[in-house]
C-alpha cells in the first residue's frame, strides 16, 4: 500500500460521502436549532428513530460480541477463536455509536453523566445506562490487546491475558442484564403498547432474540469481511453457528407463540390493521422462513444460503425492535410518526461511521488473526 | 395526609379561568397579564397564545399550557397532571428528576434532568410535555399542583379561581368521601365511578362525570396496580441473576477447562507411555 496515492473514488465511498455530509448538516441543525427542528418528534411521540433504531436496535446488533466471547472462553469452543476478534470489534464500535447517538437524542446531552451520581434504582433506564457504560469499558478492554499488539506493548498484554476469563464473564452478565432490560423498558406501558408486542416476558424475548441476532451478525460480517478482504470464509464454523441460530430461533418461536396464545393476542389477527401486517411480517420474515432454511442442511452449509438466513434474521430483529419501540405505540398515541430526513441522515451516518471504522481497523490492526 | 383535587365535570362551564390562572402563576402568558383579567377577555385568548390544537381545534396540553379544558360534546373536562400516588414518572426517571412530595404534588427538578423523555413515554395519562424548540436546556413541563403556592399555605391557582367549584382542593381522603357522597345523593346524575380512586394505584386528581370516562378522553384500560411494580418486579431480580449467572458461567468455564486439561494430559500420556 502506498501512501502517496490518494484513496480511489469508488461508488461505495461516494455514497458514504453523501451520507456523512447529510449527517453533518443534520448534526448542525440538531445542535443549533434543537430537537424540534431536527426531528419529527412530538409530545405524543417523544421517542423516534434515534432511540428505536440507533439505541434499541444498535445494542441488539452488537450482541455478537458477548455471544461469541461466551462460546470461545466460557464454553471453551476454541475453534471459533478466529472469528472472535472481528465480533468484539463490531460490538465495541456498535456500543460506542450507541453512546454517540444518545448525545443526539438527549435533550441535555451535557448531563449524560448524571446517572453516575444521581441514582434511581427503580428505573430500568438507570440500569441500562450503567450496564452499557460498564460493558463499553469491558469491550474496550477485550479489544485492546489488538491495539497493544500493534505497538508491541508486552506488559499490558500480559495483564489483560491474566484477566480474560473474569472479564468475559462480567461482559456476559452485563449483556444479559441490559439486553433484557431494553425489553423491560416497555413493561411500564401495558396500556400503550399493542398486545402483539406487550408481554410480561418482554425482557426474556429481548434477551433470546439478542443472542439470535448476535449470531446472525457474526455470520453476516464474516461474509462481508471475507469478501472485502479476499479471504477464505470459515464455512464449517459458520455452519455450526447456523445450527445454533436455528436452536435459538426455535426456542424463541415456541415461547413467543405460547405467550401470544396465552394472552389471547392472536385474536387480533382477524383485524386487518397495520399492526397485523407488521406483526405477520416480523414473524414470517424473521422467524419462520429463516428457521425453515436453517433446518435444511444443504442451505445451512452453503455460503449463500446461510448468508440469506442471517440477513432474514437481522431484518426480522429490526422489525421487532421498531415495532416495540415505535409502530406498536402509534395506535394508543393517536399519532403517526415518520422520521424527518435529518433523523434518517444521522442514523445512516452512524451506520456509515461504523463500517468506516471497521474498515480502518481491519486495515491497520491485526483483527483477523488469532493470538 | 396528602392533598388532592376533585374535578366534577358536571359543574364545569368552560369559563377557562383555571387555564388563565395556571398560565399566570407559571409565567406562560405571552401578552401582559392585565389583558386577561376580565372574564370577557378569556375566550379569545386561546388562538392568541400560540397553543397546540388537537384535531377538533381544541387546545392541547403543551409546554405552554399545563392545564387545559377540553369539550367532549357538552361535557367539559379539565386535563392536567394526575399526580399519581405511586407515579410512573418518578419510577422511570434514571436520574430521579421527579419526586412525589408528601404534600401530594409530583414535582420536577430540571437541573437533574438529562432529557431522555422516558417519563413522557411511560406516563399512563400522556401528560408530560417537552420544550422541543429550546436548543440548550429544554425542560419537561407539567403541572406541579402549585407546590410553591401550597408551601405558602395557598390553594392551587386553578381551584382558587373556579367560580362554580368544579375543581376543589383538599385532603385526598376528604375528597374521596365527598365524591362518594355526591354519587350516593344523586345516583341518576353521575356515572357511578370515581376516576382516579384506583387507576394505576390511585391518583391525587379525582374525576366525577355524568358519562362513562372513555367518552371524556380519559384512558380506561389502566390496571389498578401501580405501574412501577411492573418494572421493579424484574429489576429486583438483578442481584439474584448476577449471583446465579456468575456462578453458572464460572462453573461452566471450570468444567470445560478441566475437560480440556484432562484430554491434554491423556494425549501426553499416550505420547509417552
Amino acid at each position: 500500500m502506498s501512501f502517496e496515492k490518494l484513496p480511489k473514488f469508488t461508488f461505495r465511498r461516494a455514497v458514504l460521502l453523501v451520507i456523512l455530509s447529510a449527517g453533518f448538516y443534520s448534526t448542525l441543525l440538531r445542535f443549533t436549532k434543537g430537537l424540534g427542528a431536527a426531528t419529527h418528534l412530538t409530545d405524543r411521540f417523544p421517542w423516534g428513530l434515534w432511540i428505536g433504531f440507533d439505541v434499541i436496535c444498535g445494542v441488539g446488533l452488537a450482541a455478537g460480541g458477548f455471544t461469541l466471547a461466551a462460546i470461545v472462553y466460557v464454553f471453551n469452543l476454541r475453534r471459533f477463536h478466529p472469528i472472535l476478534r472481528p465480533s468484539i470489534l463490531t460490538a465495541f464500535l456498535g456500543y460506542a455509536l450507541v453512546a454517540v447517538a444518545l448525545l443526539f437524542d438527549l435533550g441535555k446531552p451535557y448531563n449524560i453523566w448524571h446517572p453516575l451520581v444521581m441514582w434511581n434504582h427503580h428505573s430500568v433506564m438507570f440500569e441500562v445506562a450503567w450496564c452499557v457504560m460498564l460493558y463499553l469499558t469491558v469491550l474496550a478492554l477485550e479489544f485492546s490487546p489488538v491495539v497493544f499488539e500493534r505497538f508491541r506493548m508486552e506488559r499490558p498484554l500480559k495483564l489483560l491475558k491474566a484477566i480474560t476469563i473474569p472479564l468475559v464473564i462480567v461482559g456476559v452478565l452485563l449483556s444479559t442484564l441490559h439486553q433484557s432490560s431494553l425489553g423491560s423498558l416497555f413493561l411500564i406501558v401495558p396500556s400503550k403498547l399493542h398486545p402483539y408486542w406487550y408481554s410480561p416476558l418482554l425482557p426474556v424475548f429481548f434477551f433470546i432474540s439478542a443472542v439470535g441476532v448476535g449470531i446472525a451478525m457474526v455470520i453476516f460480517e464474516s461474509n462481508l469481511s471475507a469478501r472485502a478482504l479476499g479471504q477464505e470464509i470459515e464455512m464449517p464454523l459458520l455452519a455450526a453457528l447456523g445450527k445454533a441460530m436455528a436452536v435459538v430461533l426455535g426456542v424463541y418461536g415456541i415461547l413467543r407463540l405460547q405467550d401470544l396464545w396465552g394472552r389471547g393476542a392472536l385474536a387480533h389477527l382477524r383485524e386487518p390493521t397495520t399492526e397485523t401486517l407488521l406483526f405477520a411480517l416480523e414473524i414470517v420474515v424473521g422467524l419462520l422462513i429463516p428457521l425453515f432454511l436453517l433446518l435444511l442442511r444443504q442451505v445451512r452449509e452453503t455460503r449463500e444460503g446461510l448468508f440469506a438466513a442471517a440477513v432474514l434474521v437481522i431484518t426480522g430483529f429490526l422489525l421487532n425492535r421498531l415495532n416495540v419501540s415505535i409502530t406498536g405505540l402509534e395506535y394508543s398515541a393517536h399519532a403517526h410518526y415518520f422520521p424527518k430526513w435529518t433523523e434518517v441522515a444521522v442514523t445512516l451516518s452512524m451506520v456509515g461511521t461504523g463500517f468506516l471504522c471497521f474498515g480502518l481497523a481491519a486495515r491497520y490492526l491485526n483483527v483477523f488473526e488469532a493470538d | 395526609m396528602s392533598k388532592a383535587i376533585l374535578i366534577d365535570t358536571t359543574r364545569c362551564v368552560d369559563c377557562q379561568r383555571c387555564v388563565v390562572a395556571c398560565k399566570l402563576v407559571n409565567g406562560l402568558l405571552k401578552a401582559s397579564p392585565s389583558d386577561f383579567l376580565t372574564t370577557d377577555a378569556l375566550r379569545p385568548l386561546t388562538p392568541d397564545t400560540d397553543l397546540a390544537m388537537d384535531e377538533s381545534g381544541e387546545e392541547e396540553l403543551s409546554a405552554r399550557a399545563l392545564n387545559v379544558v377540553q369539550s367532549h360534546g357538552s361535557v367539559y373536562v379539565r386535563r392536567f397532571c394526575m399526580h399519581c400516588q405511586d407515579p410512573t414518572c418518578v419510577s422511570v426517571c434514571p436520574v430521579g428528576a421527579f419526586r412525589k412530595t408528601s404534600a401530594g404534588p409530583v414535582v420536577y427538578a430540571e437541573e437533574r434532568c438529562m432529557g431522555c423523555r422516558y417519563c413522557m413515554m411511560a406516563c399512563p395519562f400522556g401528560i408530560p410535555r417537552y420544550e422541543w424548540n429550546k436548543v440548550w436546556a429544554p425542560r419537561v413541563k407539567k403541572c406541579n399542583m402549585c407546590a410553591p403556592r401550597q408551601a405558602k399555605g395557598l390553594k392551587p391557582a386553578c381551584t382558587e379561581v373556579c367560580p362554580v367549584q368544579a375543581g376543589i382542593f383538599g385532603e385526598r381522603g376528604d375528597l374521596l368521601r365527598e365524591a362518594q357522597n355526591r354519587l350516593r345523593q344523586e345516583p341518576a346524575k353521575y356515572f357511578q365511578h370515581i376516576y382516579g380512586e384506583q387507576e394505576v394505584g390511585g391518583t391525587s386528581v379525582l374525576y366525577l362525570s355524568a358519562v362513562p370516562f372513555d367518552a371524556l378522553g380519559l384512558p380506561t384500560n389502566l390496571p389498578h396496580d401501580a405501574l412501577p411494580s411492573y418494572t421493579y418486579r424484574v429489576l429486583s431480580e438483578i442481584p439474584n441473576l448476577v449471583t446465579l449467572g456468575g456462578a453458572l458461567l464460572g462453573g461452566i468455564w471450570w468444567i470445560t477447562k478441566r475437560r480440556e486439561d484432562v484430554s491434554n494430559a491423556e494425549k501426553e500420556d499416550g505420547d509417552h507411555p
